[in-house]
């Protein structure tokens, strides 16, 4: 993974740089010494290591805007950081830049039920919110799998979504205001307790911007009313074919699941073995069916569930009777990525979207992929959105396994947009699909996305590397380029 | 009359932009027209109309997606829809009367480029959170595309946010592809007589805090439930708040019944069945309950109106400012957060109070219909802070660099 070239001069001034860091943050807010640098040279995408050049850990957004303001006007880059669990390497340090930790922005700010939103410092994480309200009988609906740690920053950074995501939607969905400070250290507020916005919806842009755009420093989301209840359904298929259309008709028969997971053969075996949450080992397919919403609404879309699986040759049905069964459903789905780990010494996680009805064709064209690179694939499904997370087993202590395990990584993503999906459903770009943005983009597409970061980030400072294939600068993309000789419409006056 | 462009392709969008560029000229961006007495007036010579990109290109109920081209009539898209039992969740509504023109005209372009949604936006968002993907050829002349057909896509910016609520000064849209979603199988709508708004916006409150999945909470002054077409609203001779609840018949039922018993201490308690409350919604949806005739062409009358949106429990405060300082008929949607309002005879439309009164309340508050005259002079689109400003000039340099697509339709510029 090539990223832009360190600038020399940048890095021959890292001690003046610490200084005024130091002056901006005082005692032990800036981090320069080796060993504890190594805590920041990777993000949840372990496969990519590099030292940052500097860690500052500000503690307000005055500092934000003042640390900024100085690498603004002394050329030094920033890579921004929440939790840092990205599996994308959105968080992954450059050689000659300051990566900016935002842990110490940990406050619940604001709980307001009468406007049914939550205002929090973007270090808070995803599930903090859901606990400061639970007691009234709210939460926060989008629940990536990394909740217990990944902050509320890096889910709007990173656009994420959950389990949840196909009935209550993702990040951006449930967002309403940020406050974040730019490049040269202005601070700006998007949105607010209000819905929508007045002009150009920067709000939403920024959402899922991989923190190339600014440095957020508070969020303000909606929270919901808990359904009034939730149950479960664990069915086993004899294939893959039939879980799929047992999906497609669910959704054809107007109902949207709380939560709708499939599992193949192999994440069955890995996750089962991990925890025993009972799932039934002769199946081709595994679906997690979940219902929630009032009573009456549940029990009766239960048994109009069950009876659409059992049309599509379901083998095994189970319906959870308390909350405690089904939790055991869940704990088999919820474990699946450390139940692989535990099969093999390494995991590479893939993140695609297809469109559902071509799922068998790709899991078809993945078992032989599969055999081609010798390697092992697990496959866990958001099965309600198409969302795809192939698991590639492989042992990075075998030389050359885990170049062969990012090959075989590719021909997946290229695979899903080949038949109408995209590189990334919910993980982001970073820089682990940088380089694949060209298989599902134009250059006309790109350069246009890039100039959306040059409207904010003119100087190019903030995270670059990530994103996008080639880095062009802001001026020469601003340019307008005249395609004269094409007229075909004389009509027009011309000057 | 302005000179007219009806293109079929994105070929000849991109040829006709790209002509326009060479020669700097601008062109007023359009679909059928029905939403041009929205925005500040663009009096321009040349029209680039969308209204011949129609039809639907692709519709696959089962993978709940829809594919159309801008020009395509909503009500095109409504009857197939219809056809396989589901809705675009967010209620899009049709201002065609409420601007003075006929009903039932408008695309799914304008829809879209106005990030326009209805009562049920509090539940499943606005026409932002349904636009799943793009292609639209840009004012530098280029052809883009943005998304793609699937829900769960975070791959690249998501240009489809700034499309949507653009007006058309980024882009001109020759492909949409939106989100689809079952429609209820039944609706019903619990009315509780509020005499004034404080007990009403409680009462949302009550019921939007509930685990009975609400998905739309109006309150109707009495001047507003007067002008409804249901008899039963009309009748009652006071003020109302209607609460929606959706959903599978038996589901439907035991929430209604939850919800009278919690909201009778707010007013005495009725309930409109299925035709009834699709109607209700309606009229809340495309303002029709605001008076001051509405059907007569938006340019004549001194009434205006503004889409004021809000945090909703600043709604009370506001609504007392607002009915201080204005001659204004008002009725609430979004649980309070939305307040339409019908100001009667200022010279401003209104601007004035109402921009200073929303300094303290936050939100944003667009004059949905008034004179060209007004329209010249007062900001239509909410004023921006110096540093949303200096972004959302930046934006529109990096699309449309010589200001040829719709300049000036959303602020000075812009």
């Amino acid at each position: 993974m090539r990223m832009p070239d360190p600038d020399r001069d940048v890095l021959s001034r890292r001690g003046e740089i610490i200084a005024a860091l130091r002056r901006i943050v005082p005692g032990e807010g800036v981090i320069a010494e080796e060993e504890e640098l190594r805590a920041y040279e990777c993000d949840g995408l372990t496969a990519y290591r590099q030292l940052p050049m500097i860690v500052v850990l500000p503690e307000t957004t005055q500092q934000i805007s003042d640390i900024l303001k100085y690498c603004h006007g002394s050329g030094v880059k920033i890579v921004p950081r929440g939790a840092g669990t990205s599996l994308s390497g959105g968080a992954l340090p450059l050689e000659d830049g300051i990566t900016l930790g935002l842990g110490k922005f940990n406050r619940i700010l604001d709980i307001d039920y009468d406007n049914r939103c939550v205002t929090a410092q973007p270090g808070v994480t995803n599930l903090a919110i859901t606990h400061a309200v639970e007691a009234d009988g709210f939460y926060y609906a989008p629940d990536p799998s990394s909740q217990i740690a990944c902050s509320i920053g890096g889910n709007v950074a990173e656009n994420s979504g959950g389990v949840h995501c196909l009935k209550y939607g993702l990040t951006a969905n449930n967002l309403l205001g940020i406050e974040m400070v730019l490049m040269d250290g202005e601070t700006v507020r998007l949105g607010g307790k209000h819905l929508d916005s007045g002009g150009y919806d920067l709000l939403g842009i920024v959402t899922g911007s991989e923190g190339l755009l600014g440095v957020i420093t508070e969020v303000t989301v909606r929270m919901l009313r808990k359904p009034a209840t939730a149950r479960a359904l664990l069915i086993g298929f004899p294939s893959s074919e039939s879980a799929g259309d047992c999906v497609a008709q669910i959704i054809g028969a107007g109902i949207i699941p709380g939560g709708m997971e499939m599992m193949d053969k192999p994440a069955i075996h890995a996750a089962e073995a991990f925890v025993n949450a009972g799932y039934p080992l002769d199946a081709e397919a595994l679906l997690i069916v979940e219902l929630d919403g009032p009573e009456v609404e549940v029990d009766e879309l239960i048994g109009r569930v069950e009876a659409i699986a059992r049309e599509n040759q379901a083998d095994s049905v189970r319906i959870s009777t308390s909350e405690a069964e089904r939790d055991n459903f869940w704990a088999g789905r919820k474990a699946a990525f450390p139940a692989v780990g535990r099969i093999s010494p390494d995991y590479y996680c893939m993140d695609g979207t297809i469109p559902r009805h071509r799922l068998s064709e790709v899991l078809t064209r993945m078992t032989e992929l599969s055999e081609h690179y010798d390697l092992r694939v697990a496959n866990v499904f958001h099965a309600g959105d198409g969302n795809l997370h192939p698991l590639i087993l492989y042992d990075a202590n075998k030389p050359g396994e885990l170049e062969k395990a990012e090959d075989f990584g590719s021909d997946i993503l290229k695979l899903c947009v080949e038949v109408g999906g995209v590189l990334t459903g919910e993980h982001g770009v970073g820089v682990e699909k940088r380089d694949l943005m060209g298989e599902m983009f134009t250059e006309i597409d790109l350069n246009q996305q890039q100039r959306v970061k040059c409207a904010f980030d003119p100087t190019q400072q903030l995270n670059p590397g990530k994103v996008f294939p080639i880095l062009h600068r802001c001026a020469e993309l601003g340019r307008v380029h005249i395609h004269s000789g094409q007229t075909r419409f004389p009509d027009l006056p011309r000057f | 009359m302005p000179e007219k462009f009806d293109p079929e392709t994105t070929e000849e969008v991109r040829a006709i932009v790209a002509d326009a560029l060479a020669s700097k000229t601008p062109l007023e961006i359009a679909g059928t027209g029905s939403k041009r007495a929205i925005g500040r007036a663009v009096d321009l010579k040349y029209v680039l109309s969308t209204a011949r990109l129609s039809g639907v290109s692709l519709y696959e109920p089962d993978e709940l997606v829809l594919r159309a081209g801008p020009g395509t009539p909503m009500n095109q898209i409504q009857l197939q829809l219809d056809q396989h039992g589901q809705m675009l969740a967010f209620e899009p509504p049709d201002y065609g009367p409420l601007l003075g023109g006929a009903a039932g005209e408008g695309t799914i372009g304008g829809i879209v480029a106005g990030n326009l949604g209805g009562p049920r936006r509090i539940k499943a968002g606005a026409a932002r959170d349904h636009f799943l993907g793009v292609e639209a050829v840009s004012g530098r002349g280029e052809v883009f595309k943005s998304g793609g057909r699937v829900v769960k896509n975070v791959t690249g910016y998501d240009l489809c946010k700034l499309m949507a609520g653009s007006w058309g000064t980024l882009g001109v849209m020759t492909q949409v592809t939106v989100k689809v979603l079952p429609a209820p199988e039944k609706t019903r709508t619990v009315l509780i007589s509020c005499a004034d708004a404080g007990t009403a916006i409680d009462a949302m409150t009550r019921a939007l805090s509930s685990p009975h999945d609400v998905s739309a909470a109006a309150w109707m002054p009495a001047p507003a439930a007067a002008r409804s077409g249901i008899s039963y609203v009309a009748a009652a001779h006071t003020a109302l708040a209607a609460v929606r609840v959706e959903g599978i018949g038996s589901s439907v039922d035991a929430r209604c019944d939850a919800l009278r018993d919690e909201l009778s201490e707010f007013g005495e308690i009725e309930e409109l069945h299925t035709h009834n409350s699709l109607k209700l919604w309606s009229e809340i949806r495309d303002v029709r309950l605001l008076g001051g005739g509405l059907h007569a062409v938006a340019n004549s009358g001194d009434d205006a109106i503004w889409r004021i949106s809000v945090p909703p429990a600043e709604a009370l405060g506001l609504l007392g400012w607002l009915h201080a300082g204005l001659e204004m008929d008002a009725f609430l949607d979004w649980g309070g957060g939305l307040i339409w309002a019908r100001v009667t005879g200022m010279v401003d439309a209104g601007s004035y109070v109402i921009r200073r009164a929303m300094v303290s309340t936050g939100g944003h508050a667009l004059l949905v219909r008034a004179r060209d005259d007004q329209r010249a002079v007062e900001p239509v689109f909410h004023p921006e802070t110096a540093g949303v400003e200096r972004l959302t000039r930046n934006i529109k340099e990096a699309f449309d660099p010589e200001r040829i697509l719709n300049p000036g339709r959303m602020f000075d510029g812009i």
